[in-house]
């Protein structure tokens, strides 16, 4: 019984590593520069990045004005 | 009978030598598209300023270690779970707790907010996952609307409302095809268990944190590693991880207390903060990215910005 199940469970390593060897895959140079890419053009809209004035983050306290 | 062993013995070992050489391919193919390093190529990308952040809002209430933590869609509203076995929403802004409720058992390890901001979902020791309904109406009893979504045979460790298609186990993260059932990708070079993982915004890679003090993001189309945040002086373990909404930079809570900030391009760090008395067990960025909150076993959640 316990064979059988080897034989079971190595068939479907086999076939998993299969699946896995055949996979397309991109050189990680053009993976990087993508990523890269991404982060430059969403930088803008990423308020923890460029931060945001005090006044539009809902976080940050707005500092009343002083009458000196 | 005999010749039935001998078979499945020369099956046996026939498999087993190929998963060896298939795994040796897989190597083989992975190291040959391995021509630069992330950091490399960042080289060219502008370094990041200064970065101050500071705790905005601490959200006190629970009376035990907070294990999980979810951001509503309306970037204000909080579900914090916790080993109290109460499950509360906050209001962020205001720190005001909105809804409470308390679990049948202790260690609520998981929750989640629903995208429809009326719900929200939890669970742990009870090896079950609830749903609640949330109502404003004082008359209603929240416990009493609840519905049981699944049963499973051991405790629940994390739900979400969207797929979940990542699952880090051990020291191998695991990425599912939701419609076939199937893994499809697996990366296995942490050294110890994986306590969290995160998508990159762009979905293309994602980010682990793990028992072995490091993070590591992985990139799906190259099939790797392509770079290791770490130090010699960080020598705990990160409990969880989360991206910026741009992807530039990576938050991650740890056991020795603290968040390290870490440029994702160039694998620095750009920033450690102090505030939590216990180690820090959820992070989530908000959804617009004006913030993110973390939990730790200190009883509380802080906001920062």
């Amino acid at each position: 019984m316990s064979a059988t199940n080897n034989v079971a469970q190595a068939r479907k390593l086999v076939e998993q590593l299969r699946l896995e060897a055949g996979l397309e895959r991109v050189k990680v140079s053009k993976a990087a520069s993508d990523l890269m890419g991404y982060c430059e053009r969403q930088a803008r809209a990423d308020p923890l990045l460029v931060g945001v004035p005090a006044s539009e983050n809902p976080f940050k306290d707005k500092k009343p004005c002083a009458i000196l | 009978m005999a010749t039935d062993g001998l078979h499945e013995n020369e099956t046996l070992a026939s498999l087993r030598s190929e998963a060896e050489s298939l795994k040796g391919k897989l190597d083989e193919e992975r190291a040959k598209l391995h021509d630069v390093e992330l950091h490399q190529v960042a080289e060219r990308v502008e370094a990041l300023g200064q970065f101050v952040m500071k705790t905005r809002r601490t959200l006190k209430g629970h009376g035990n270690k907070v294990l999980c933590m979810d951001w509503c869609k309306d970037k204000r509203r909080i579900v914090s779970s916790s080993q109290d076995g109460k499950v509360i929403v906050w209001d962020s802004f205001s720190t005001n707790k909105e809804h409470a409720v308390t679990m049948p058992c202790t260690w609520v390890m998981a929750c989640a907010y629903a995208p429809s901001g009326c719900a929200i979902a939890c669970g742990g020791l009870d090896n079950k996952c609830s749903v609640y309904p949330l109502t404003f109406d004082k008359n209603e009893n929240m416990a009493a609307k609840k519905k049981s979504v699944a049963m499973h045979t051991n405790y629940l460790s994390a739900c979400s409302f969207t797929n979940s298609d990542m699952q880090g186990c051990d020291k191998k993260a695991m990425v599912w095809d939701m419609r076939s059932g199937q893994c499809v990708q697996a990366f296995e070079t942490h050294e110890s268990d994986i306590n969290s993982v995160r998508y990159y915004p762009s979905g293309d890679a994602f980010a682990s944190g793990s028992d072995d003090a490091t993070c590591r993001l992985y990139d799906l189309r190259a099939d790797r590693e392509v770079a290791i945040y770490s130090k010699e002086s960080i020598i705990f373990g990160a409990s969880s991880v989360d991206f910026s909404l741009s992807g530039r930079l990576l938050f991650a809570g740890y056991n020795d207390y603290t968040i390290n900030v870490w440029d994702v391009l160039k694998g620095s760090r750009v920033s450690i903060l102090f505030g939590h008395e216990n180690r820090v067990s959820t992070l989530r960025v908000s959804p617009d990215g004006t913030a993110f909150c973390s939990g730790s076993w200190d009883h509380t959640l802080r906001v920062w910005a």
